[in-house]
């Protein structure tokens, strides 16, 4: 199971880096949003994916058959994290459309008084 | 109080939660951010005098048993290191007075000027390796919002490619937080500690290593990875820039010299010569950028570049003078560039622009401005008496003591490049032809000089009085050098 979430992990890392590389600015947001779906994938498998019963206290089932909710809060608060960011950085794309009017990377070069 | 080492985290957050309350009020706010800042510093200087007198002080949070709750840790490196970085953000606030303007003012300034302090703060105290990741996203969250305020055209360019790299180099943080957890199962930095020797397989814990050098890498602008900071910080105004230059890269050495000291000592020949080479390359890299440029921000802005090559060259020869020359020129460095960026800020006020070629002959109108920058531009070379001085001295004998002496023969020879960079605004601002300045109000230039001749004169005395700092400095590095020190004081609880 490891191996097959290694492989996808390791398309969702190729598939964002190329959008990433794109020129268009939207493309590169939606390339982040892939990364952070990587990393947040790669916690929860680096983290093991033995354990049939979700992480919460029940009757009758025995330590070793919980999964381990460590990797779970720490993705939590890595989504939470990365949601913000990723809102942000959507509106200061949407501002920096209206005021440079282009979404082109190539455009967006250099200073004002550039030497 | 066991919590006075959470003090410089909490005062800064509840003064920003109250600061967001009456955005409109500039008065209140100058006056509430002003009355913040002091007292962080105060709480800050009561915890290094704490630390200095008890040794290193402990809170795992919750009174969970050390390696299962979140501990925060402050040994001398990291309570200096709070110390400092609580000074430059009170010189900071008082700087923004007459110069950031109301408009942005009016907009949530102060909030975020603290927030990043308590994100800075907390990443200087924590011991837990994924709490490291969280204040970083704080303080980073605080830095998207200040580099774009005012939503001027060329900070929301520069932003963009800064809020890019860093979700990049964050996402890189998790990632590599997973590989370390996959293989030691333990965040706790302490426990990190205890495990890591006792893992045989050293290979895959050399690769995390080196990854995390890329993580704080991005951070502290080292070799490839610092191509986003000299334009991202051109583009915000004299006082972020000059809180960004202090804080935002020395978190990221911060970080490595934690990690580099503290648990990836498992293959020292291979990572810790990787850590010499990219620092002197870092160092050879800035000081191009440095001699390249006609503008008196990216002069200062490429020298930031510099002085990360010189305090990570000093860590990675992992001996005593080497790590304690480290910490006094990361103390040094940290107040050296917000004195030189407020005084490079008011130059530019004066000329109305930062381009060095239409400005001249300052020095017969404004001549305290001039000995103020000159005592500055000296002691970021590390003129004798000043404070860069004994820091890069101990680097030097460091590099001559360990493996890489051909480093500090570079760090001699750079040491002059970094003084011509420096004197070169001097020679064009301040000598020459005079040139038509704008008017400035004698009020509004004396409230930019004096914070800048106070920080300027603390700098003066860090240096002379070197040897007052020094009992410090030489803690901080004991317990950088003996981890297990470190690893007592956190499982003692």
């Amino acid at each position: 199971m490891e191996i097959i979430m290694s492989v996808v992990i390791g398309f969702l890392f190729m598939a964002a880096v190329y959008l990433i590389l794109s020129k268009s600015l939207i493309r590169i947001i939606i390339g982040t949003g892939l990364l952070s779906h990587g990393a947040h994938l790669l916690l929860l498998t680096m983290g093991g994916l033995g354990g049939e019963s979700p992480p919460v206290v029940a009757e009758g089932v025995s330590v070793s058959d919980y999964a381990d909710p460590l990797p779970q809060a720490l993705i939590l608060t890595a989504i939470v994290i990365s949601f913000a960011v990723t809102s942000f950085f959507l509106v200061v794309a949407y501002r920096a459309y209206q005021e440079l009017g282009t979404d082109n990377m190539e455009l967006m070069k250099g200073t004002e008084d550039h030497e | 109080m066991s919590n006075l080492l959470l003090f410089p985290i909490m005062i800064p957050l509840i003064f920003a939660t109250i600061l967001m309350l009456f955005p409109k009020k500039i008065k209140m706010q100058r006056l509430i951010a002003l009355i913040g800042a002091a007292a962080t510093l105060l709480a800050a200087a009561f915890l290094l005098a704490k630390v200095y007198g008890d040794g290193i002080q402990v809170v795992t949070l919750g009174s969970w048993p050390a390696p299962f709750g979140i501990s925060m840790v402050s040994d001398l490196f990291s309570a200096l290191l709070v110390a400092t970085s609580s000074l430059i953000v009170l010189f900071v606030v008082l700087y923004s007075f007459p110069t950031i303007g109301i408009r942005r003012e009016q907009s949530f300034y102060y909030s975020a000027v603290l927030f990043l302090m308590a994100g800075v703060n907390g990443a200087f105290t924590t011991g837990d390796i994924f709490n490291l990741f969280v204040f970083v996203e704080v303080l980073l969250m605080a830095s998207y919002a200040l580099i774009v305020h005012g939503g001027e055209k060329q900070q929301l360019r520069e932003s963009i490619k800064y809020l890019l790299v860093n979700i990049i180099s964050s996402a890189l943080f998790v990632v590599a937080v997973a590989f370390l957890y996959s293989v030691t199962g333990t965040l706790n930095m302490a426990d990190l500690a205890v495990k890591i020797p006792q893992i045989e397989n050293t290979g895959i814990l050399t690769v995390i290593a080196v990854l995390f050098l890329v993580v704080f890498g991005f951070k502290a602008a080292i070799f490839p990875l610092y191509f986003w900071l000299p334009a991202s910080y051109h583009a915000p105004p004299m006082p972020v820039l000059a809180l960004f230059g202090a804080l935002l890269t020395k978190v990221g050495v911060y970080a490595i010299m934690r990690t580099y000291t503290l648990f990836f000592t498992m293959n020292t020949g291979f990572t810790h010569e990787l850590l010499a080479i990219i620092a002197i390359l870092t160092i050879l890299a800035g000081c191009v950028g440095a001699l390249a440029y006609f503008d008196v921000k990216k002069i200062i802005i490429y020298n930031i570049i510099i002085a990360v090559g010189v305090i990570l060259f000093g860590v990675s020869q992992m001996n005593e003078a080497g790590v304690q020359g480290a910490i006094l020129y990361l103390v040094h460095d940290m107040m050296i560039k917000a004195a030189l960026f407020f005084l490079v800020g008011i130059v530019a006020v004066i000329f109305g622009t930062s381009n060095l070629r239409q400005m001249g002959g300052l020095i017969k109108t404004y001549p305290v401005l001039g000995w103020t920058y000159l005592i500055a531009a000296f002691g970021l070379a590390g003129i004798p008496p000043l404070s860069g001085f004994p820091g890069k001295l101990l680097i030097v004998q460091g590099g001559f003591e360990g493996p890489q002496f051909w480093g500090s023969i570079v760090i001699l020879a750079t040491s002059l490049i970094v003084l011509l960079s420096a004197m070169r605004i001097f020679i064009y601002a301040f000598w020459g032809e005079p040139v038509e300045t704008k008017p400035l109000k004698k009020s509004a230039y004396q409230a930019m000089l004096i914070p800048s001749m106070i920080l300027v004169a603390i700098t003066v005395f860090f240096g002379v009085g070197a040897e007052l700092f020094m009992p410090f400095v030489s803690g901080a590095a004991e317990v950088l050098l003996n981890p297990s020190l470190y690893i007592e004081a956190v499982f003692k609880e």
